[in-house]
């Protein structure tokens, strides 16, 4: 993503929108304080002690991913490519945290487990485990300081602040409430984020909405100063990059909707996390599924305003008809340009402060899957060993505070080569497919080896590494989207095919060790926990799996 | 690690901190300014740029509804105050 552009994006906050930020983070703040009374060991610190609803934890889930790249990058993709833009939505999310809901979290939540990695562990070995928690963590801490580097530029355009104080302002308010109150306090900020956001962006949807003339008014102007292709979802082809139709639908339905989003959402310990902290197995089924139904409408209230901002604001409107820097934004610009052009002060401040929010979340995500992964899977699996648990949590506080400190030295490193930011992130998603291929294998097959395990893993990461280096060098052309959905296919089915050749030469575990975390191997009744007896229908997580898989398709239909 | 065995003695610390009630509290004081913001603090100008709308008495109005919401719900359906295996799934 590209830093955000110069002063012409200033916005007048007055005195009260400065009252209404400060509020929001003596509240934010607040909560970190009122979190730390629940922490008295380290699962809480890290797991929430397993206690919270499933509308909390489903909420969380998909505030955690609502954050800079979200907001500020969907709105682009939506001033840039218009209607295609709701696949990320639609196709590359839904689907996969419906899957998650439905058939693999039985066995992250009901193993026990603490964290992704640890299932990878008990799944297959400790090479297998090593790779992943490392990678892992190393990605983590390094997208915390890009978040948080992305974070200092949105308080620095809007508010003037320099970007190295907003750096510093940023990552002491995340150290301060998840040092206190660990991922309890993550998570509620999140919900509070949550709705805060939906406060700040949907009326001003509504009236960006009414001053382009409703929908209808909206269709006409883009088709008129754009292209149809933009008002309807399908094909986008301009999204995927391929010109044949047929192509297109395929790469967003393959690439998008299945290799690079059940990578993402299935095996992200940041998304899993916040299952894994709810209070039964069938809150931790439902975490997911209760995430995708504001996750199906979240994009009415960013990409729709990203399309009005392009037709509404002028300078936008040139930018797109002639892609060139003399409008003097880009379509990162796009909702702050909007916000701008519309919002009065007041509501200002709550604008400003549910971007600040989201930003700030994101980043918070990152810290508290980190401090999770570093102290369970490394610290004590590894270096220190057999100690007692308050002082894993002493680990997890100390190791918060490590972090944020790496994560703005990354944002100043950021700072100076916003380059490098785009490479490090696209890389670490093609982390996520083989790791993908990787459990879906491991979780229905039991025969597949712990070598298999770790060899399938690295295999497929370094398909996807070599394909993004020839993208990047021009030894092949990908257009668009191409080289993510190839890179990400290619680590899938190089991680499978590595697997099996693997699995038929080494040794497999023995069946009774897998029991809990092998599908064939698993006796259904040990999924059912007692605490979800005398449940309504509305709480039972494949029923709902099911009616959100029936809107989400009816939205492919209406939006076509 | 047997994860979530040992605490099902333990009192249920949520009882003491309801979310919702947190959420309510935030957005009627987000509610309360900006809709005295609307009714007294909102040029025309402001409005002209919204389109004829004044953006602040809307959405104070409606924070102030959805903030109602939050606390009628966490009214009606408390946090069970747990110290035993009552684990009420149905709500909080």
């Amino acid at each position: 993503m590209t830093v955000l552009a110069d002063a012409s994006l200033r916005l007048d906050a007055g005195f009260t929108d400065y009252a209404l930020i400060a509020i929001y983070f003596i509240f934010v703040l607040g909560i970190g304080l009122m979190a730390r009374y629940s922490v008295s060991d380290s699962l809480d610190f890290f797991l929430s002690g397993r206690s919270l609803p499933a509308w909390v934890t489903g909420l969380a889930f998909i505030s955690a991913n609502l954050g800079a790249i979200e907001i500020v990058g969907m709105s682009a993709n939506g001033a840039q490519y218009g209607m295609p833009t709701m696949h990320y939505f639609w196709v590359g999310a839904v689907p996969a945290m419906l899957f998650l809901g439905v058939v693999m979290m039985p066995f992250y939540y009901g193993s026990k487990v603490r964290s992704v990695p640890e299932f990878m562990l008990k799944r297959f070995s400790a090479p297998a485990h090593l790779v992943n928690a490392i990678t892992f963590a190393v990605a983590q801490v390094l997208i915390a300081g890009i978040n948080l580097y992305l974070l200092a530029t949105l308080i620095n355009v809007l508010l003037g602040w320099p970007i190295p104080i907003s750096v510093v302002a940023a990552a002491v308010v995340v150290l301060c409430y998840i040092t206190l109150g660990g991922l309890s306090a993550a998570i509620y900020n999140e919900v509070l984020q949550f709705f805060v956001i939906v406060a700040a962006l949907f009326p001003l949807t509504v009236v960006a909405l009414q001053r382009v003339g409703g929908w209808d008014g909206l269709v006409s102007r883009v088709e008129q100063e754009a292209s149809p292709a933009q008002t309807g979802a399908w094909p986008g082809t301009e999204l995927a990059g391929f010109d044949s139709s047929v192509l297109s639908v395929i790469g967003i339905v393959f690439g998008l909707g299945f290799v690079l989003s059940f990578g993402y959402w299935t095996t992200n310990f940041v998304e899993v996390q916040r299952a894994m902290a709810s209070k039964s197995m069938s809150a931790a089924r439902r975490t997911p599924i209760i995430g995708a139904f504001p996750k199906m409408f979240i994009p009415f209230l960013v990409v729709i305003p990203g399309m009005i901002a392009a037709v509404l604001v002028p300078e936008l409107a040139e930018y797109k008809r002639t892609e060139s820097a003399e409008a003097g934004v880009d379509y990162n610009d796009a909702l702050l340009l909007l916000i701008r052009d519309l919002v009065p002060n007041g509501m200002l401040g709550l604008a400003i402060s549910g971007l600040l929010a989201s930003f700030m979340a994101g980043m918070a995500a990152n810290v508290s899957s980190f401090n999770t992964v570093f102290s369970y899977d490394i610290w004590q699996r590894y270096i220190v060993k057999d100690r007692q648990d308050s002082y894993y949590l002493l680990v997890g506080r100390v190791v918060t505070v490590v972090a944020t400190v790496i994560a703005v030295g990354t944002a100043f490193i950021a700072a100076s080569y916003a380059n490098l930011m785009d490479y490090l992130q696209q890389l670490f998603s093609f982390f996520n497919a083989p790791l993908f291929a990787t459990f879906i294998l491991g979780m229905f097959w039991k025969r597949m080896t712990p070598t298999a395990g770790w060899v399938g893993l690295v295999s497929g990461t370094l398909a996807a590494v070599t394909v993004f280096v020839m993208s990047e060098t021009g030894v092949v052309e990908l257009p668009g989207q191409g080289t993510a959905f190839v890179a990400a296919g290619a680590a899938f089915a190089v991680d499978i095919v590595v697997s099996v050749a693997v699995t038929t030469v080494t040794a497999p575990k023995p069946a009774r060790e897998l029991v809990g975390l092998v599908y064939g191997l698993t006796p259904r009744d040990s999924f059912h926990d007692p605490r979800d007896e005398g449940q309504s229908w509305y709480q039972r997580p494949g029923l709902m799996a099911g009616i959100t898989l029936v809107l989400v398709i009816a939205l492919n239909i209406i939006f076509a | 690690m047997n994860a979530s065995d040992h605490r099902s003695g333990r009192k249920s610390w949520a009882s003491a901190f309801d979310i919702r009630l947190v959420i309510a509290a935030l957005l009627a004081v987000f509610g309360v300014i900006i809709l005295l913001m609307g009714l007294f603090g909102t040029s025309q100008a402001d409005i002209d740029r919204a389109g004829g709308t004044n953006l602040n008495t809307w959405t104070g109005a409606g924070l102030l509804v959805a903030a109602a919401v939050f606390a009628v719900w966490a009214r009606l359906r408390p946090v069970p105050v747990a110290d035993d295996d009552a684990n009420h799934d149905d709500v909080v």
